[in-house]
C-alpha cells in the first residue's frame, strides 16, 4: 500500500467537499474492493475520504411503498432486517449470499452499487426492482446508473447516500456462485409489481448488468417458471473465463431464471 | 493397550498451543536488528535480462541493500540442486539446467526471483523493489505440457527440446506380447490436473549470521531442516554445516511443498552476512501461488489389455510430466521412480511398460505434493480398471476382485514387493458401509427428481514408509531414506525423544508420546518430542511420503529398545541380581522369580546418581540413539468408494456418499489416522471438483488467487465413512504402513468414476468443475437429440 491522506468526514457535505478539494481521493465504505485493491498496489489513491462516521448513511425504512437503504448498511444490515425481510424477502436472500461474514459485516450497499463490478448482486436487485439511487445531488433510475463494467452514472465528487427499492408484489433472487470466488458466475433477480416484469441479470453479461427482455415478455403473459421453459439469452455477449464459457453462462441464466420465478411464486 | 498407549485416540498434546493462538511459526519470531527483504520478481513467463539498474532503489529510504544474481555469483553461491539423478532409456543423464537463487541472465516463469531488496520495513524493501529497473527482452514462452518437446521455445539451453529425460521402466516385449494376444484393449487419454499446495501458513524465512562466532542459524518452515540443511550447506555453499543451524519451528502445513530448499531462504542466509543484520521474508499469498512448487500436471496415454475373461493381461502407459521451469529438489524422481512403480495397483498385472517424459516449460517449478506420483499412478490405474469392467460389461467391483493380487509377498513387473495386504477384505467392508446393494434404489430416487446419480471405486494402493537407503540409492537418490531418534531419560524418569522427523500438523508430539507410554509406561506428560531443530537433533530425513510413523517411530523404538537393556543393567546392581534374571513390563524393573522390583524412574535415578555400580563396569546416565533403515517400503491400501448426484441443469456434482476403507496395518492413534483421511480426501476431492492451476499461453498464471483458483470448502464435502482393516506391516517393528497421503491419492479417480457413471461417457475431465460436467452431459445427449 502506497502513503495516502486519510479523512474521516462528518457528513455528507464534508465528504463532498473533500472529494472536490483532492482531485485523486477515493471514497472508502466498507473497503472491500478498493484497499485490497490497494494492498496490492494496484490502485493508489491521495486520499481516502471515509463515510464509516456518516450515521445519516445508515438505517432501512419503510417510507410509502419503496423499502430505503441507507448507502452504508452493510450486507449483514439488508440481510438481517425485518423491513426488508418483510417487505422484499428475495432481497434479504440475496444480501445473505454475498461473500462471507466478515465481509457481510463490513461491506455496504452503497460502495457495492458504485463499484458495479459485472458479478456482484446488488446491480441485480437495483435493476430487478427498479430502484432509484439517491446521491448528493439528485435522484437516477437503476436503468441509467449502471453504464457498464465497472461503470457507473456517478460524476465526480457524487455520494451515493441512499437507495429506494419499490415494493414488489413478487421477487427473488438465484444465484450461481463461481466455484473459486463465490460471486456470481450467473446471478438473475426477477420481480413483478404490477405490469411491471423485470429480469435483471449478473455476472454473466460481457456488458455487466443487464435486463433480459425476452424473458420479461414471456413472464408477462404468465409469470411462472413454465413460461420460461427452453429460453436461455443468446450466448453472444456473455463472458467467457475459466471458469464458464458463454455458452454455460447463457444456459445458467436461462436455469437461475426459472428458479428465481421459482422462488418468487412458492414453487 | 494403556489409556495412552498404542491403539489409543488420546488428543493431540499440541492443540492447546495451537488453538489457543500460542504456536510459534517463523512469522511470529522476531529477531534483534532484523532486516526484512522483498524479492523483485519476473512479470514475464520467458525473457532475456538485459540489464538491472538498482541506483534508484538503493537511493531509497531504509534500503541497506539491493541484491541480484550477479552478486551472488561473486560471492561464489551455488545454484538450487535436484537431488535425484535420473537416467534416460538411452543411459544418458537428466538435463539439470542451471537454478540460481537469483536469475542469472534469463527468467523462466512468472514469479522467477530477480532480485532482493533488503530495508529497514517490509514496505520500505516493497517500494524501493519497484524503483529497481529490469530490462528485460521478451521471449515466446511455452507453458502447456503436451506441446513442451515440440515448441519451437527453449527453456535451458542444455534441453533444447525442453525434455529432461526420457525414462522407461518394466519389460517392454513382454508387454507388446500381452497385447498381441489381448481379446479386449482399453484406451484412456487421461489428464492430471495442475495443483497449487495452499498449506494455511505461507513459506517463510530469517537468516541470521553471528559475527562473533561466524555461524548462521537460518528459521524456515521447512518439513525437513537437516536436509535444508544439508543442501545449503554441501552444494549451495553458504557455510559448512557446523557453520549454519537450521531451526523449522511450528510449521503450518506442508503437504510436500514444505520439503524443497527454495530461492527465498537460501538468499535471506546469505544476505545477513551481507548486510550484517538479521533478514526475514514471509511470503504473501500471491508469492505462494506463483513460486511455491506445484503438483501433478501430467499428460498420459494408458492402455490395458485383458482376455476375454476379464483378466488383466498388460499396461502400457506413455505419460509427459510437466517439471516447470526448473528442476525442484525432488522434482525428478516424482512423476519417475514415486510413479511409475506403483502401476501395478492392487492388481496381478504380468506385464507393465511405463515411459516418462519429463519437460520443461515455463510454469513454477512442479515437485512433489501430497501423494507425489502415487495419486497420479492410482488416477491412470483406477480409471482404466473401472472402464475396462463397463466396457466388459462387468460390475466395476467384481471385475477388480478378479484381479486383486491375493497371495503375498507379491514381486510386481516395477519394482515393488508388495509385503502383505488383503484387498479383497476392504472391498468387502466398503461395499458393505457405503450400501452398493441399495445403489440402484438410490439412483432411481435421484432420477425421479431429474437427478443423475453414480457410483465410484477407487481400490487404490501406495508405497509409503520411504525407503530402504540402499534401494533408493540405486535408483538415483541422493540421500538415505532412514531415520534417527535419541532418547533421553532424565534423571526423575521423564522422557525427551529427539527425533528427525518433523510435525507440521501430523501430531507427533502426541503419537511419538504414545509410543513412549506404552514402551516405557510413563505418563504421557512426563513425555516431550523434540524435533526441527538441528542443533538439538543430530541428523533427520524429515516428514514426507507417510515415513514419519514407519520410519521415524521404528527409529524410536530402537532407542526405547536400548534404554530397556541399559535399564535392565542398572536394575541388576540396584536389586542386587543377575541381569539376565531383570524383566521389564509395565514400566518396571522385576527381578524373575521375586516381589523385588523398580519403577522406570527409580532406575532412571539410579542410572545418573551411579551409586550402586562402578562407573568403569557400567557407563552412568541412561540415553541412547538409533538409526532406522526400512527393509522395505510399507504398502497401504485400501478401498474408497464415492457416491455422487449431478444436477444436470447446472452441471453441479454433490458427492452425496464417500465411503474410505483403508489398510494402514497397526494403527497409533486412530483420532489422528482419521483426522489425517479426513483431510486427505478433502484435497483429493478439491483436485477432483474444483482446484486447478491454469497458465495462458503466454505463460502468466491465471490462477493466481482465491477469486480464481477453487479450494475445497467443508460444504462441498460430506460427512465421510471411514473404517479400516488391518494386516500388520511386517517389515518394521510397529507393523505401521503410514495414512498421511491415503486419501488425496484414493479420492481423484473414486469421484471421477463416480461422475463417469452417472454421465454416461468417460470423456469428463479433472477437475469436473460444473462446466465440464455440463458439456459432459450436453455432449452425451447430443448424439440422441439427432436421433
Amino acid at each position: 500500500m502506497h502513503a495516502f491522506e486519510y479523512h474521516r468526514p462528518s457528513n455528507v457535505r464534508q465528504a463532498a467537499a473533500l472529494l472536490q478539494k483532492n482531485e485523486d481521493a477515493k471514497i472508502v465504505a466498507g473497503g472491500h474492493t478498493l484497499l485490497p485493491t490497494m494492498k496490492q498496489r494496484l490502485a493508489a489513491p491521495s486520499a481516502l475520504v471515509d463515510l464509516g462516521a456518516l450515521s445519516e448513511l445508515r438505517g432501512i425504512e419503510k417510507k410509502g411503498r419503496a423499502v430505503v437503504i441507507g448507502a452504508m448498511a452493510t450486507h449483514s444490515d439488508v440481510a438481517t432486517s425485518d423491513v426488508v425481510a418483510e417487505a422484499i424477502p428475495g432481497l434479504a436472500k440475496l444480501a445473505e449470499l454475498i461473500g462471507d461474514p466478515a465481509v457481510r459485516h463490513r461491506g455496504t450497499i452503497g460502495g457495492s452499487i458504485a463499484n458495479n463490478d459485472p458479478a456482484a448482486d446488488y446491480p441485480a436487485a437495483c435493476l430487478g426492482l427498479g430502484a432509484t439511487i439517491i446521491t448528493n445531488k439528485r435522484k437516477i433510475p437503476a436503468e441509467e446508473f449502471f453504464t457498464g463494467m465497472f461503470d457507473t452514472a456517478l460524476e465526480e465528487g457524487e455520494i451515493i447516500t441512499k437507495v429506494s427499492f419499490p415494493i414488489p408484489a413478487k421477487a427473488a433472487y438465484a444465484k450461481f456462485r463461481n466455484p473459486a470466488s463465490r460471486y456470481a458466475l450467473a446471478g438473475v433477480f426477477v420481480s413483478k409489481r404490477g405490469s411491471d416484469i423485470r429480469v435483471a441479470v449478473t455476472g454473466a453479461g460481457s456488458d455487466g448488468v443487464f435486463r433480459w427482455g425476452e424473458a420479461e415478455e414471456a413472464l408477462a403473459k404468465r409469470f411462472a417458471p413454465k413460461s420460461l421453459d427452453g429460453m436461455s439469452p443468446p450466448a453472444k455477449g456473455m463472458n467467457t473465463d475459466i471458469h464458464a464459457d458463454a455458452e454455460y453462462r447463457a444456459h445458467l441464466v436461462g436455469v437461475m431464471a426459472r428458479r428465481a420465478v421459482a422462488a418468487a411464486t412458492g414453487r | 493397550m494403556t489409556g495412552t498407549g498404542i491403539g489409543a485416540p488420546v488428543r493431540r498434546k499440541e492443540d492447546q498451543r495451537f488453538i489457543t493462538g500460542k504456536g510459534r511459526y517463523t512469522d511470529d519470531l522476531t529477531r534483534p536488528g532484523q532486516a526484512h527483504a522483498y524479492f523483485v520478481r519476473s512479470p514475464h513467463a520467458h525473457a532475456e535480462i538485459v540489464k538491472i539498474d538498482k541506483a534508484a532503489a538503493e537511493a531509497m529510504p531504509g534500503v541497506l541493500a539491493v541484491l541480484t544474481g550477479d552478486d551472488l555469483a561473486a560471492d561464489n553461491i551455488g545454484g538450487l540442486i535436484c537431488g535425484w539423478m535420473i537416467h534416460s532409456k538411452d543411459g544418458t543423464p537428466m538435463k539439470a539446467g542451471a537454478h540460481p537463487a537469483l536469475a542469472q541472465g534469463k527468467v523462466r516463469y512468472v514469479g522467477d526471483h530477480v532480485a532482493v531488496v533488503v530495508a529497514e520495513t517490509l514496505a520500505q524493501a516493497r517500494d524501493a523493489a519497484e524503483a529497481v529497473e529490469v530490462d528485460y527482452k521478451l521471449l515466446p514462452a511455452i507453458a502447456e505440457t503436451a506441446k513442451a518437446r515440440s515448441s519451437k521455445v527453449v527453456v535451458h539451453d542444455v534441453a533444447p527440446d525442453n525434455t529432461v529425460y526420457e525414462w522407461h521402466l518394466g519389460d517392454k516385449d513382454a508387454t507388446e506380447a500381452a497385447f498381441k494376444k489381448a481379446k479386449h484393449v482399453t484406451s484412456l487419454d487421461i489428464t492430471n490436473n495442475r495443483l497449487i499446495p495452499n498449506p494455511i501458513e505461507t513459506r517463510a524465512a530469517i537468516g541470521e549470521y553471528d559475527m562473533g562466532t561466524d555461524t548462521y542459524t537460518l528459521y524456515t518452515t521447512s518439513q525437513n531442516p537437516h536436509v535444508a540443511r544439508l543442501v545449503l550447506s554441501a552444494f549451495i555453499g553458504i557455510a559448512p554445516e557446523n557453520k549454519l543451524r537450521v531451526i523449522a519451528p511450528d510449521v503450518g502445513g506442508g503437504f510436500g511443498s514444505k520439503i524443497f530448499i527454495y530461492a527465498e531462504e537460501t538468499v535471506c542466509v546469505w544476505a545477513s552476512k551481507k548486510v550484517g543484520r538479521p533478514v526475514r521474508w514471509n511470503s504473501d499469498r500471491t508469492e505462494a501461488f506463483l513460486s511455491d512448487a506445484h503438483g501433478r500436471d501430467h499428460v498420459t496415454r494408458a492402455q490395458l489389455a485383458l482376455d476375454d475373461s476379464g483378466k488383466i493381461l498388460g499396461l502400457r502407459v506413455h505419460t509427459i510430466a510437466n517439471l516447470g521451469a526448473y528442476l525442484s529438489t525432488f522434482s525428478s524422481s516424482v512423476p519417475t521412480y514415486l510413479y511409475a512403480p506403483l502401476l501395478s495397483g492392487q492388481y496381478d498385472i504380468p506385464a507393465i511398460y511405463a515411459e516418462v517424459d519429463g519437460v520443461y516449460t515455463n510454469t513454477a517449478p512442479v515437485d512433489a505434493y501430497r501423494g507425489a506420483g502415487r495419486p497420479e499412478a492410482t488416477f491412470v490405474v483406477e480409471r482404466l480398471v473401472e472402464v475396462a469392467a463397463r466396457e466388459l460389461g462387468m460390475d466395476p467391483a467384481k471385475f477388480r476382485k478378479k484381479n486383486y493380487i491375493k497371495r503375498f509377498p507379491h514381486q510386481t513387473p516395477v519394482i515393488m514387493n508388495y509385503d502383505v495386504g488383503d484387498y479383497g477384505a476392504s472391498l468387502e467392508k466398503a461395499l458393505e458401509m457405503a450400501d452398493y446393494k441399495g445403489f440402484n434404489k438410490r439412483k432411481r430416487e435421484s432420477a425421479k427428481k431429474g437427478k443423475l446419480r453414480g457410483i465410484g471405486f477407487s481400490s487404490y494402493i501406495e508405497a509409503c514408509g520411504i525407503a530402504p537407503s540402499q534401494a533408493v540409492g540405486s535408483l538415483g537418490a541422493g540421500v538415505g531414506l532412514w531415520e534417527s531418534a535419541e532418547v533421553r531419560v532424565n534423571p526423575t524418569g521423564s522422557v525427551e525423544v529427539l527425533t528427525g522427523s518433523h510435525s507440521h500438523g501430523q501430531g507427533h508430539e502426541t503419537t511419538f508420546a504414545q509410543l513412549v507410554c506404552e514402551r516405557l509406561g510413563v505418563d504421557i506428560n512426563q513425555v516431550n518430542i523434540v524435533h526441527g531443530d538441528t542443533d538439538k537433533v543430530q541428523f533427520g530425513m524429515g516428514t514426507y511420503g507417510s515415513r514419519s510413523g514407519a520410519v521415524g517411530m521404528s527409529a524410536i523404538t530402537r532407542a526405547i529398545d536400548k534404554v530397556i537393556e541399559k535399564g535392565k543393567k542398572v536394575a541388576a546392581y540396584a536389586m542386587e541380581a543377575s541381569e539376565k534374571d531383570i524383566e521389564f513390563a509395565d514400566g518396571k524393573f522385576s527381578v524373575a522369580g521375586t516381589d523385588k522390583s523398580m519403577a522406570f524412574g527409580e532406575i532412571a535415578l539410579q542410572a545418573y546418581i551411579a551409586h550402586k555400580f562402578s562407573g568403569q563396569d557400567l557407563e552412568p546416565g541412561l540415553k541412547e540413539g538409533a538409526f532406522y533403515d526400512p527393509t522395505n517400503f510399507t504398502f497401504p491400501a485400501g478401498m474408497h468408494i464415492c457416491e455422487v448426484e449431478i444436477d444436470p441443469d447446472t452441471g453441479v456434482t454433490t458427492i452425496e456418499r464417500f465411503t474410505a476403507v483403508d489398510d494402514f496395518g497397526v494403527v497409533i492413534n486412530p483420532m489422528i489416522v482419521e483426522g489425517q483421511v479426513h483431510g486427505g480426501i478433502a484435497q483429493g476431492v478439491g483436485q477432483a471438483l474444483l482446484e486447478n492451476a491454469v497458465y495462458d499461453e503466454s505463460g502468466q498464471l491465471v490462477t493466481a488467487s482465491y477469486m480464481d483458483y477453487a479450494m475445497p470448502r467443508a460444504d462441498d464435502l460430506p460427512s465421510f465413512d471411514v473404517g479400516m482393516t488391518v494386516t500388520p506391516c511386517p517389515s518394521n517393528p510397529l507393523g505401521i504402513k503410514g495414512c498421511g497421503e491415503a486419501g488425496a491419492i484414493a479420492a481423484p479417480p473414486a469421484v471421477i468414476n463416480a461422475i463417469t457413471n452417472a454421465v454416461g461417457h468417460e470423456d469428463v475431465p479433472m477437475p469436473a468443475t460444473p462446466r465440464a460436467v455440463w458439456h459432459a452431459i450436453h455432449k452425451a445427449k447430443a448424439p440422441m437429440a439427432a436421433e
